[in-house]
């Protein structure tokens, strides 16, 4: 078996490449600034100044992360079993209906220590019953689990209106959502870390205790998939399904685990704007967020390490972008979403287009390396 | 009478809800029966209506509109072809790609050249597919049935309807009767048995994903120039999703396609006619309920429950010569 591309060493395949692909998706993204009649460059400094320049930006951007996140280890982990889970769209909007059923039911007795987590425990749980259906029907029946969760996206925005709109909505009132969350749904916010580094912020600013959650979830992914054999399984299964097989490995169990755990990462996404920001279940909470996870994903190379860092840079451009809207009112939040595919295309797509002439420069620079290559070429 | 009137008029809106639907599930036909997976009708539609629309509104001719659809839709089935067939990446993730970046560029775009939050400019009747009468259609209007049938469903539909149905056979020929069809299929079922004959894999996708560019930029111009008079922010709606929904409801074969999308089409108007009013013996049936239906059939058939839809069996897989 010939090797389509030979190894590189580790920094380059980890980090420069995806470097390349990046500085590549944003410079085509400079294109489209540089077609709607502005100037990229410009645009580039008011949406980095947006979001970092000062802490009610850098709260802001956090704040975005934190959805980023969550959805984009959703992705990862789905990634890893080589799973293509587009449902986070639907799962963390469905779950919205745990965080509602918690924070309804116990926002006038219990205080938000204790309803913070059976909202995770609530939220996780109908994300991962929303990922169970299609888990299902691909290892059992073969079904494809791209074409199911995108299904899945769609019957869980027209439950969603069903619920807000006929059953959710307080009687007399007009707009379909929730009744607001009484102050035990609330959860603290993190503004007052960014005032003690000496940073303005006002205390309305939405960044809240999920990102701390976020945070911890990043690390336990990195456990369970580097540190369990549950993750080594599910890692054995992405790479070769047959050598799954061979290892006595259930491929049904594995699907199907992975999913609830992807989509429970994905319902746990719901917190953050219910009960960190909004504290009521509206509609379209989620606002694409399930869809720049696969971005975040692809960009972090699947790595909590490098999903947490990429989360952050999409919640720069979501909160750099509203301020860019302010300034060039060319450039609204769409901006956000071309970049976005750009990103997926350049990262994930197209992740194999700068390879080869790379590699022809590392060639170039140290034969050596590249004889030691094709000795052992049996890698791919 | 006034049932008939009813059923006319339901069956009516299900033909012009169809058309977009059927002209982007025979898109994917061609490129999923090519071995190429396509997630991104949906975003090919869109790029299409948009720049149908927008040539439209600056040349005031529907033809350049329809023409400038048709490039543009081409155009971005190309960077999906170079993904995943030139550089063998991963075909969902290109069509995602592609529908992200149709979804954003169009309203970019279109704030900037036209200053309208993201539409186009109202288009005059010269620069869309207006109706066209069928012959008789006015003097037959009085006969029962056969004269309503024929002069309230028949006629009285754009020149882009008319094709989206004729293309339903032509389909089925192309593919099922000519050598182009032939090879097509065998490349979407074993693209070495295909290659071993001496042909091009590549080239023969890439012919197969041109055939869904002309497809999705003419759903994207009836969208736009037919059935609605300029661009909205999002106006395909999901519509894409649907049209695969469909295309795999059909197990990827043209008349079959067209029942589908005449199915879905079907439910939407159903839905629209609907709203609010109970129906006998079930009573009340919400509308989030229709419109998930189209979903949840698929969903179902998918399970394998009302029949097993097999996809082409290279779908998916990027074809490499040398192993």
């Amino acid at each position: 078996m010939s090797t389509p591309y030979a190894k590189l060493p580790a920094w380059a395949d980890y980090g420069l490449i995806p470097l390349i692909n990046l500085l590549v998706a944003f410079a085509v993204a400079g294109l489209v600034v540089l077609l709607v009649g502005e100037n990229p460059f410009r645009a580039a400094v008011i949406l980095v100044e947006g979001a970092f320049g000062s802490g009610q930006g850098i709260a802001y951007t956090l704040f975005y992360a934190t959805n980023f996140i969550f959805t984009g280890l959703a992705v990862a982990v789905a990634f890893h079993c080589g799973l293509f889970n587009i449902g986070g769209e639907g799962q963390a909007y469905i779950a919205g209906l745990g965080v509602a059923a918690v924070a309804l039911t116990f926002d006038s007795t219990l205080p938000w220590w204790v309803i913070f987590p059976l909202a995770i425990i609530a939220s996780a749980l109908v994300g991962a019953l929303w990922a169970l259906i299609p888990a299902y029907l691909q290892a059992k029946r073969g079904s494809h689990i791209v074409i199911t969760t995108i299904m899945f996206n769609f019957i869980a925005a027209s439950v969603m209106v069903y619920m807000l709109v006929n059953v959710l909505k307080p009687v007399g009132a007009m707009a379909p959502q929730t009744r607001q969350f009484l102050e035990g749904a609330q959860l603290p916010k993190l503004g007052w870390l960014l005032t003690e580094l000496g940073m303005k912020v006002r205390p309305s600013v939405p960044l809240n205790i999920s990102f701390v959650l976020a945070l911890v979830m990043a690390f336990l992914v990195w456990v369970l998939i580097w540190r369990t054999k549950l993750g080594y399984e599910i890692r054995t299964m992405g790479f070769s399904p047959k050598a799954a097989r061979y290892a006595g490995i259930s491929e049904s169990r594995i699907i199907i685990v992975t999913m609830l755990i992807s989509g429970a990462l994905a319902g746990m996404m719901a917190i953050n704007p219910l009960m960190g920001d909004q504290h009521n279940v509206p509609l379209d909470f989620v606002g694409g967020a399930g869809f720049v996870g696969i971005a975040v994903a692809l960009m972090g190379r699947s790595h909590p390490a490098g999903i947490v860092p990429a989360a952050i840079l999409f919640g720069m451009l979501y909160q750099g972008g509203a301020e860019l809207a302010f300034e060039m009112p060319n450039i609204s939040r769409d901006m956000i979403v071309i970049i976005q595919g750009l990103v997926i295309l350049f990262a994930g797509a197209l992740e194999n287009m700068f390879r080869p002439t790379i590699q022809g420069i590392f060639a170039t620079l140290s034969p050596k390396s590249v004889g030691v290559v094709a000795a052992k070429g049996e890698r791919a | 009478m006034e049932f008939v009137d009813t059923l006319i008029n339901v069956l009516n809106s299900t033909i012009r809800l169809t058309v977009p639907l059927l002209l982007a599930c025979l898109a994917g036909l061609y490129s999923e029966r090519s071995g190429v997976f396509d997630i991104g009708l949906e975003g090919k539609m869109l790029a299409g209506a948009f720049a149908g629309a927008a040539a439209a509104a600056v040349f005031a001719s529907a033809w350049i509109g329809l023409l400038v659809a048709i490039l543009v839709s081409i155009g971005m089935s190309l960077v999906h072809g170079f993904a995943s067939i030139t550089h063998r990446g991963n075909q969902i993730v290109s069509g995602v790609a592609i529908n992200f970046i149709a979804a954003g560029s169009t309203v970019i775009l279109g704030q900037a050249w036209f200053q309208q939050g993201g539409r186009t400019p109202s288009l005059p009747p010269e620069a869309r597919f207006g109706e066209i009468k069928l012959p008789g259609a006015d003097a037959l209007r009085d006969v029962p049935i056969i004269g309503h049938v024929y002069s309230g469903l028949l006629s009285g539909h754009s020149l882009l309807t008319y094709l989206a149905f004729l293309a339903v056979p032509f389909t089925w020929w192309v593919l099922f009767r000519t050598r182009f069809g032939l090879r097509l299929r065998a490349v979407g079922e074993n693209p070495a048995a295909v290659d071993t004959a001496g042909i091009s894999v590549a080239w023969l996708r890439y012919r197969a994903i041109i055939c869904t560019g002309v497809l999705t930029g003419l759903a994207g111009c009836y969208m736009a120039l037919a059935q609605n008079a300029g661009f909205v922010k999002d106006m395909t709606a999901g519509r894409g999703y649907i049209a695969l929904a469909a295309l795999i409801f059909a197990k990827w074969k043209p008349v079959p396609a067209m029942f589908a999308c005449l199915l879905f089409g079907f439910l939407d108007a159903l839905s629209i006619r609907l709203q609010g009013t109970p129906l006998p013996l079930i009573g009340k049936v919400p509308v989030q309920l229709m419109q998930a239906l189209p979903y949840v059939l698929t969903v179902i058939l998918l399970a394998g429950f009302i029949g097993k839809a097999i996809p082409p069996r290279a779908g998916g897989v990027p074809y490499v010569k040398e192993r």
